[in-house]
């Protein structure tokens, strides 16, 4: 026997395996791929609608309603004033409408991850099984390459923004999801108990201790979804997204280099934006753990 | 006020930790040993045959080092624990038997528990914390603040209302976790080693703060402790737990007066027998003595002392509640039972045997 070559299948075999895969792939979105597309539009329509928003409104309402979110959810001037610095500079180079539009697509990815991922993550919390069950999943949704489930995705959708989402949500879900299921479980047993004791039902025990108890570690995890969106807008404009991806994405291609650090500079302010704006509102969210007695 | 008028009573009642305790009741009432169902069957005994009926209206403590299973034999009272076999009747009704609805209102309206680490809500104030039994019964938020606000008045917390549990030193939070308690006003109050966690000072004031609450609430207490003095001070009635058994159960009195064995004894060595025992217990009955001091027969013996030694006299008589003459103390008889009994003898009589 060859112990230096690994016993494999031959190659024919191999072909043949592949190609009824594929082909039995192809035949599933031939089949099924007009209605997943229909299933998806709305995602289309309110992507196209918010980024609408965002360039044809004045950029003067833009910027002061940005200004007010940052402010409604970090109570701190220093990032109110970062962020408007960033956004004048973003737009004084000429990024204004890339910028409008990833923000855009990193609210609704974040919102659909949000949306999705928390449900699955209390889910988690509650049932060992589930837990079991879905933690692998997590793990591969982490680690397979991008490119890898952009495949079947374009494959189904073609080029465009929904699978564009798509894969974004997919590779930035997980940490919303662990992090729900882990703020749920390190709810401590004795408040948990004292909930129970008091008669309180599965439901109001979810609301009114584990959910607000749980909120600061969602919050981190909201934070990383987003982080997570923004670094695949590079990604996802291979196929078809537009933003601030794209003009990096041709710097790649024809080796700009102003251009690639510009946009990719941009992509980083608007990051620090949202990361400080979320991580101050998780923090203010834990103040009643701050203030210990003396 | 929701008056305390039905005793509990439990019966039979069995809790075997493990897989598959159902199936060791019957190893366990044969009289297997505790230590062989650990070793043969990798289950823990952790109630074993308790009976004890806590009657209305009164504080009954429940005492036992750790271990002992006295934490989860209050957790059977609202059932946080399930029992692996027996009852626990009140009113009519076995908590045992009771669907997960009955069950849930009968802990929203019947009970209210205080804990030994306080097990606050970190995330709510003081008031949020004092409503929330009242929330949960969806009570008018008006309504439930209104009482809150009193029993935080009650526990002396005025002022608190609007600071986080973290805000508040061991004491207080233990005083916000009485007062979430008793705005349930439930009949049955559950009280967990609820002041076991506060340095000794602090102790005693939540005791008395307790007893004042209690004679004018007059709820049925349970009261876990493993602090002899705590159950000497605040039980009108007292049940010894030694591995999940019940060892010996009376007042507070009749335990140290009548030890059931030596275990209690040697809990009993350093108690204040003058601040427990009353005159009622040494008295000669009937007979009457010639001295200017008279006693009521609930009078403690240290207190009776004091008298005697006050006005100058060796001898006391004593009354019953209606001040009618019931008998007499001596100093010296007195004295010699706030002394703990002497064990030398015995040893003596022992090495003697021997």
């Amino acid at each position: 026997m060859d112990l230096i070559d690994f016993p494999s299948m031959s190659r024919g075999d191999l072909r043949g395996l592949r190609m009824a895969i594929d082909s039995g792939f192809r035949d599933f979105t031939r089949a099924y791929g007009e209605t997943l597309e229909n299933i998806f539009h709305p995602i289309q329509v309110l992507l196209v609608f918010i980024e609408n928003l965002l360039i044809d409104t004045p950029w003067v309402i833009v910027m002061a309603a940005l200004a007010a979110l940052v402010w409604l959810l970090s109570r701190s001037w220093k990032i109110v004033l970062g962020s408007v610095i960033s956004l004048c500079l973003i737009g004084y180079f000429g990024m204004w409408d890339d910028t409008m539009s990833t923000i855009a697509m990193v609210a609704v990815c974040t919102l659909i991850a949000v949306v999705l991922g928390i449900p699955i993550g209390i889910l988690m919390a509650r049932s060992d099984r589930a837990n079991a069950l879905i933690t692998p999943i997590l793990d591969m949704m982490q680690t397979m390459p991008s490119f890898v489930y952009l495949i079947p995705v374009v494959m189904i959708f073609g080029l465009g923004k929904v699978p564009g989402v798509i894969a974004v949500v997919i590779y930035a879900i997980p940490p919303i999801i662990r992090l729900t299921n882990l703020g749920i479980r390190q709810v401590p047993a004795d408040v948990l108990e004292a909930a129970e004791a008091f008669g309180s039902s599965g439901g109001q025990k979810l609301r009114d201790v584990q959910l607000p108890l749980a909120l600061p570690t969602i919050m981190a995890g909201v934070n990383q979804t987003i982080m997570m969106s923004l670094a695949m807008v590079v990604v996802a404009s291979m196929i078809g997204v537009k933003g601030l991806g794209q003009p990096v994405l041709q710097a790649i291609n024809n080796q700009y280099f102003t251009l690639g650090v510009m946009n990719g500079l941009a992509i980083v302010a608007i990051a620090i934006i949202f990361d400080r704006s979320t991580q101050a509102y998780g923090k203010r969210l834990q103040k009643h753990l701050e203030a210990v007695h003396g | 006020m929701a008056d305390a008028i039905h005793d509990i009573e439990i019966r039979n009642l069995y809790k075997i930790f493990g897989p598959d305790g159902a199936s060791l009741v019957d190893k366990v009432k044969n009289g297997m040993s505790k230590e062989e169902i650990k070793s043969r069957y990798q289950h823990v005994v952790g109630l074993n045959d308790v009976n004890l009926t806590i009657p209305a209206g009164q504080i009954q403590v429940v005492m036992g080092l750790s271990g002992s299973g006295k934490s989860t034999l209050i957790r059977h009272i609202n059932r946080l624990i399930e029992p692996t076999a027996g009852s626990v009747m009140f009113d009519g009704k076995d908590i045992v038997q009771m669907s997960q609805t009955e069950l849930r209102n009968f802990r929203r309206e019947k009970t209210a528990m205080v804990f030994q680490k306080f097990a606050l809500f970190p995330h709510r104030t003081v008031l949020e914390n004092t409503t929330y039994g009242l929330d949960i019964r969806k009570l008018p938020g008006k309504e439930a603040e209104e009482r809150a606000r009193r029993w935080i008045s009650r526990v002396g917390l005025d002022g608190f209302e609007d600071s986080y549990p973290n805000q508040l030193s061991g004491g207080m939070q233990q005083r916000v976790g009485l007062a979430r308690a008793l705005t349930n006003d439930a009949e049955i109050l559950l009280m967990d080693e609820a002041f076991s966690a506060l340095d000794p000072l602090i102790r005693t004031d939540m005791q008395s703060v307790l007893l004042d609450l209690q004679a004018e609430l007059k709820k049925t207490i349970i009261f876990i402790t493993h602090d002899l003095d705590e159950a000497l001070n605040l039980g009108d009635r007292i049940a010894i737990l030694r591995d999940g058994e019940i060892i010996q159960q009376g007042t507070g009195e009749q335990i140290v007066l009548r030890p059931a064995n030596d275990y209690i004894s040697s809990f009993l060595r350093d108690v204040r027998r003058g601040h427990v025992i009353t005159v009622r217990t040494i008295m000669r009955k009937g007979e009457r003595s010639d001295t200017p001091v008279t006693l009521p027969h609930t009078t403690l013996l240290e207190e009776a002392a004091r008298a005697m030694t006050n006005e100058n006299t060796n001898r006391a008589n004593i009354t019953d509640a209606k001040g009618n003459h019931v008998g007499s103390v001596t100093l010296a008889k007195t004295v010699a039972e706030m002394i703990a009994p002497d064990d030398t003898e015995e040893v003596s009589l022992e090495e003697a045997v021997a």
